[in-house]
């Protein structure tokens, strides 16, 4: 089990809910993901009505927990108001926290990041935040009161897996009680095993899932890739060696061949 | 197509013969099933393919010219993923955009023209459509909010998402489509020019009398209007595709609610002596031929579409 902000989950992958061909795919890929928490993004200009009340009520059909976010903000205040209008249009203290500092690699602006949650976490939210992979960064959001923190694999939708795993791993040793989700840039059932086996919670990811030729066997395989992750992660992996080890005794075999 | 059957056909419009209510006013008009298979289930591309066929029966000065699609470098990926996912397509080289689009020249490495689709223009085909009923013998009758239950004979339900009013359990929802006609002399396109999006299938179309549509945005919301973050990144598209649009004049802002169910499928449904079409989503003007055979056939010989129709 997985710990959100007090809340227990058995799934370790959080799914997006944007991109898919079809409102009826994005059902069926999120049930074979067996996420239990999807995450939404608030269209600003759905928050003053019900205007968008159709496709909420397909999201609402899958009994999941709803995770907002302030996708596309590019100011402290911006995501703030963002955040504000999710908690009241989902009745949720949840948010995902996102602050965008460049157009073109859609990379966290984490200045801006860590006083967005300042923020928010006073005014009673619970925060997600996506960051970088830089420590301090994820060690301030921490000190302003983030249980979980969520740093990126890659820029959002580069599919490009895993790029700084030393990083990831100092995070994860320095970081042992907090959260820890590897966000963005996942682009293969296979980088999310290697989050887990990293020692991460959990990840979360959409692009990958719903641009997929076949969105819903592509949610299923990154469930079994995060369930082998895990498992291989509590079975205790094996440290990285710089010479061959036999799984074999050596003992008895004739001296010639020992002998390269 | 009921009408030249020999049925006696009454139409129905609550609005007038401008239809600038309905959704078709701000309608691409795309006929591109090859394209759409990006995103679209088998069926849509089945049925779009029997369409063609019928618009170029019904209306054969309807243009067929292909379209062409094309990527910023960036979004190069995108781009080869488009092209994976469906099919009907001649890659291009820079030489090859210039030669069928001779004002895209130096501006795109590549290209994937797909030459068996086409487009209208649904301001002009729809008075041309309307003609056609009156001159087989149909009635249309504007400015009429007509009820299933208040006519008589068989009624064919085509109304969208007002359809939704009279069953509330219907899972129709709106999608909204935004788009932007402008105006300008200095670019000449002959075709329809899809270019890669991250979100949506954002196109620019060659209407007449030098007039472009932008088109078209794809939100989950039952709004009206063009926000100001959809209007940037059509008018976006518009300058990368060619930067003397930024000289363009604008004329139009508008947006419509497309009728889509669920799976974003078309269905018809037949219930005692109505039959309902509906939920055609981005598909309005590619799927409508085949859905009215579709529909024809039903009713003359009983002939069942597992696919799309539903009998209850």
């Amino acid at each position: 089990m997985v710990n959100f902000y007090g809340k227990e989950f058995k799934s370790r992958l959080l799914i997006g809910s944007a991109l898919y061909p079809s409102p009826a795919i994005m059902q069926d890929a999120i049930r074979a993901s067996g996420a239990g928490i999807v995450t939404v993004s608030l269209r600003r200009e759905s928050a003053g009505g019900k205007t968008g009340d159709a496709f909420w009520s397909l999201i609402r059909e899958l009994d999941v927990t709803v995770l907002p976010n302030t996708a596309g903000c590019r100011s402290v205040r911006e995501a703030v108001t963002t955040a504000k209008l999710a908690r009241e249009l989902f009745g949720t203290s949840w948010i995902k926290l996102e602050v965008i500092a460049d157009n073109d690699t859609l990379q966290p602006d984490v200045i801006g990041l860590v006083e967005a949650a300042d923020i928010l976490i006073k005014d009673g939210f619970e925060v997600f935040p996506y960051c970088t992979e830089d420590l301090s960064v994820a060690m301030r959001l921490v000190d302003a009161g983030c249980k979980v923190v969520m740093p990126w694999a890659a820029p959002i939708g580069s599919a490009r897996g895993i790029i700084n795993a030393d990083a990831l791993k100092l995070m994860r040793d320095r970081l042992p009680d907090i959260t820890l989700v590897v966000d963005a840039g996942l682009g293969a059932p296979s980088h999310a095993a290697e989050a887990l086996e990293l020692g991460y919670d959990a990840v979360l990811l959409n692009t990958a899932v719903a641009k997929a030729a076949d969105p819903v066997a592509m949610a299923n395989a990154f469930r079994l890739a995060v369930e082998a992750g895990r498992t291989g992660f509590e079975a205790g992996l094996m440290g990285a060696r710089d010479f061959a080890s036999p799984s074999t005794p050596v003992i008895g075999t004739p001296f010639w061949h020992a002998v390269s | 197509m009921l009408a030249k059957a020999g049925h006696a056909v009454t139409l129905y419009e609550r609005d007038n013969a401008e239809m600038r209510e309905s959704t078709t006013h701000w309608g691409g008009g795309m006929l591109a099933p090859w394209c759409e298979a990006e995103v679209s289930e088998p069926v849509v591309s089945r049925l779009g393919l029997r369409a063609l066929d019928l618009w170029r029966e019904e209306l054969p000065d309807t243009p067929f010219n292909g379209s062409l699609v094309i990527a910023h470098a960036r979004d190069r990926a995108d781009f080869e993923r488009f092209a994976k996912m469906t099919s009907g397509h001649t890659r291009l080289d820079a030489a090859g955009v210039a030669e069928i689009e001779p004002s895209l020249e130096g501006r795109f490495r590549d290209g994937l023209f797909y030459p068996g689709e086409g487009h209208v223009e649904p301001r002009l085909v729809l008075p041309e459509l309307h003609r056609r009923i009156t001159a087989a013998g149909g009635i249309i009758k504007y400015n009429c909010e007509a009820k299933a239950e208040d006519l008589d004979g068989l009624v064919i339900d085509c109304r969208g998402l007002y359809a939704r009013e009279q069953d509330e359990t219907s899972k129709l929802r709106g999608v909204k489509g935004e788009i932007i006609i402008i105006e300008t002399d200095e670019v000449q396109l002959s075709r329809p020019i899809r270019l890669m999006h991250p979100r949506w299938p954002l196109y620019v179309i060659p209407r007449a009398n030098n007039r472009f549509m932008l088109g078209a945005t794809s939100i989950e919301n039952e709004g009206s209007g063009v926000s100001v973050r959809s209007a940037l990144e059509l008018l976006g598209a518009a300058y990368a595709v060619h930067p003397a649009f930024a000289e363009a004049r604008i004329l139009e802002f508008g947006s419509g609610l497309r009728p889509a169910f669920p799976d974003n499928l078309p269905r018809i449904a037949i219930e005692k002596n109505t039959i309902a079409v509906n939920g055609l989503y981005r598909h309005g003007f590619l799927l409508a031929p085949a859905l009215a055979e579709l529909t024809l056939n039903y009713v003359k010989r009983g002939m069942i579409d597992n696919e799309v129709m539903q009998c209850k």
